[in-house]
């Protein structure tokens, strides 16, 4: 459910049944990735805003299947970002669920995808990228934050720019930070997520990053280390870990096809 | 990235032939005459272009012939013939190598009749390179070379997978869609990128067709005209949905784990029979296609959403599956976009694609030598410099 899909959205969809509720805040719709659609709503009292991920019915897909892995991801994301929480990795909070509805109500995280933070800091520059510090430091929690996310043994299976956000300090406004960089680095968008503690699935998590961080940001591609660096020293294992990455990049796309 | 510059593990296929042939612009006013660039210069002032197109990557051996001219392409002839085995059996490449020896000539000679041309008239003979089975292809790319070399024409190889997707674009108008190719050897989600057919997903382990291919044997359901086509037909009398793997990561998916789940219930229903069971052949193939098909949709819906693009094009021989096409013109239609499928001529391997993406690669200047013309089982999509498109 990335954020990239946003130009998508171009018509009406009928809202979950859960919105359609006389008590709820109207809601917005964020975005529509292949997964579902995302609106940002209230729980509880109207001043607590909250993102609602909802999975519609896919018609094409046979009704108990399409329960069975609806059903499957909503409470294995749900599971995930419990597990995380408790073990201190700053995620959105999940505030209800209804697995056979389809729809998972999350904390509403203030801010912008590190996607548009990096993106608004590059502009048109090409020169002194490398010398950033702010925006080295930046790559620094990122890298912090995967790797405490790797040590309590979550993969998250699709890690890119979308799929974080930089959550400014508190106090300030969300549109004063687009331009910074400050503020912690939430990750979002745990559906593809699955517990794991092997290298080889941390080091593919990696290369997921990387190749998504150079395809988005090519300009910024030579700070990414710094993301490597911060992960290095983020856990114990780390080390093992980015051993694999260098094995998992040979390795890439370039399997061959036979038959 | 360090991946992309993994040579090919075939040290003489061209993947970067895109920079070895001179590139024959369109505003060119070429006036050479050496001998050795006459062709190259006719192919600039021409405004009609016929090549052949053989193709024997797997059981199916396809000649077929295409004109184009600067604004139309005709289909003059497009024959095919396949090697069947019997049901419990799949193709072996030796047999179907044989077979296309066998059937080559003669199926040439009928091309060119029926395309009611002389071999004069022909630009050029195109010929699948890759990828696909070792021995079929040799035993085609023998019989290219041999009309290449009788008729004093050029040889373009062709990758088998570009063949389909230029093919596919051609016949339904699709613009700039993403590519759903799926067959017995493939599958893939390809959308197009500066110059490459680019992977998205693509099957971690077997092809799909592979998989609908070899669970047909362990029932013995026949392989004439294809297992697929026969899965397709019981599973419409299927009701009972049973529980199989269903495995997707992120644009990827995998089959084999599915296999081995449908071939153990699939002993279990020979040893049982259908009461014992508790499920029927016809349930087990319709579960087997819900759940396979379920996944490909999904891919396919995630690489549109990533790319942000509303046309779907299916191709390859399991795009022919009505059931397939339902389901990804229903996932499109509720994305605002659409979805082109083709009809068997043309998501069956045949001829006529590889010349028609030949001539396309012809037309730019692209020839390949008598020591490059080697085949190989690999040859990825994305292999392939696409010079014709902006």
């Amino acid at each position: 459910m990335a954020a990239t899909a946003s130009e998508a959205v171009v018509h009406e969809f009928p809202l979950p049944a859960i919105l359609t509720n006389p008590a709820s805040t109207p809601p917005t719709l964020i975005t529509q990735g292949a997964e579902g659609r995302l609106y940002k709503t209230t729980y509880l009292l109207p001043s607590i805003p909250s993102a609602l991920k909802y999975r519609p019915p896919k018609p094409w897909r046979h009704p108990i299947l399409d329960q069975r892995l609806t059903r499957h991801r909503i409470l294995s994301e749900a599971r995930i970002l419990s597990k995380c929480r408790r073990d201190g990795l700053r995620v959105p909070d999940v505030y209800a669920l209804d697995e056979s509805a389809g729809w998972l109500m999350l904390e509403w995280v203030q801010g912008t995808p590190v996607r548009v933070n990096i993106n608004q800091r590059l502009g048109n520059r090409t020169e002194d990228i490398e010398d950033d510090e702010e925006l080295k430091d930046l790559m620094r929690r990122i890298g912090s934050a995967v790797g405490k996310m790797h040590s309590i043994g979550i993969i998250h299976g699709d890690l890119t720019t979308s799929n974080m956000m930089l959550n400014p300090p508190a106090g300030k406004a969300e549109t004063d930070n687009v331009s910074g960089l400050e503020g912690e680095v939430v990750i979002i968008d745990l559906g593809l997520a699955s517990g794991g503690v092997h290298d080889e699935d941390r080091a593919v998590d990696l290369y997921v990053l990387e190749r998504a961080f150079g395809s988005t940001h090519p300009r910024a591609e030579c700070v990414f280390g710094e993301v490597l660096d911060a992960y290095k020293k983020s856990f114990k294992q780390a080390g093992v870990a980015l051993k694999k990455l260098e094995e998992v990049r040979m390795r890439g796309r370039k399997r061959s096809m036979l038959g | 990235m360090a991946a992309a510059s993994v040579a090919s593990p075939v040290p003489h296929l061209p993947t970067s032939t895109s920079t070895s042939i001179t590139p024959a612009s369109n505003t060119s006013t070429s006036t050479s005459t050496s001998s050795a660039t006459s062709d190259m210069a006719a192919a600039t002032s021409k405004s009609s272009w016929i090549a052949l197109g053989c193709e024997g990557s797997a059981n199916k051996l396809g000649i077929g012939l295409i004109r184009h001219t600067t604004t139309s392409t005709t289909i003059l002839s497009n024959l095919r013939h396949t090697f069947i085995s019997p049901p419990g059996t799949g193709f072996l490449p030796k047999d179907t190598a044989l077979h296309h020896r066998t059937e080559f000539v003669a199926l040439a000679r009928r091309a060119i009749a029926e395309a009611g041309i002389s071999p004069a008239d022909v630009d050029c003979i195109c010929f699948t390179q890759g990828p696909g089975m070792g021995a079929p292809l040799t035993s085609v790319a023998i019989g290219a070379r041999t009309l290449a070399l009788l008729w004093d024409k050029p040889l373009v190889g062709v990758n088998h997978c570009v063949g389909h997707i230029e093919m596919g674009r051609d016949v339904t108008g699709a613009d700039n869609p993403v590519v759903l190719y799926v067959s017995g050897g493939n599958s893939q989600v390809i959308a197009y990128a500066e110059q490459r057919y680019r992977i998205f997903g693509e099957t971690l382990d077997i092809a799909v067709g592979n998989c609908l291919d070899r669970f047909a044997r362990v029932l013995n359901i026949s392989n004439d005209p294809a297992p697929g086509y026969n899965i397709e037909q019981l599973a419409k009398k299927g009701t009972k949905l049973l529980d199989l793997p269903y495995v997707v990561k992120g644009m990827d998916c995998s089959f084999s784990g599915i296999l081995a789940s449908a071939e153990a219930l699939a002993a279990q229903l020979l040893q049982l029979g259908p009461e014992g069971a508790g499920f029927t052949t016809e349930d087990l193939c319709f579960s087997l296609q819900e759940t396979i098909f379920a996944m490909l949709v999904e891919i396919t819906e995630r690489a549109m959403a990533h790319v942000g693009s509303s046309e779907v094009l299916i191709v390859g021989g399991v795009g022919c599956n009505e059931r397939l096409q339902d389901m990804i013109a229903s996932m499109a239609k509720e994305r605002g976009g659409s979805v082109f499928a083709m009809d068997e001529r043309f998501c069956i391997d045949n001829g006529i694609m590889i010349a028609h993406a030949g001539l396309l690669a012809y037309r730019t200047g692209y020839r390949t030598s008598l020591e490059e013309s080697v085949c190989t089982q690999r040859f990825r999509t994305d292999d392939v410099y696409v010079e014709w498109r902006d």
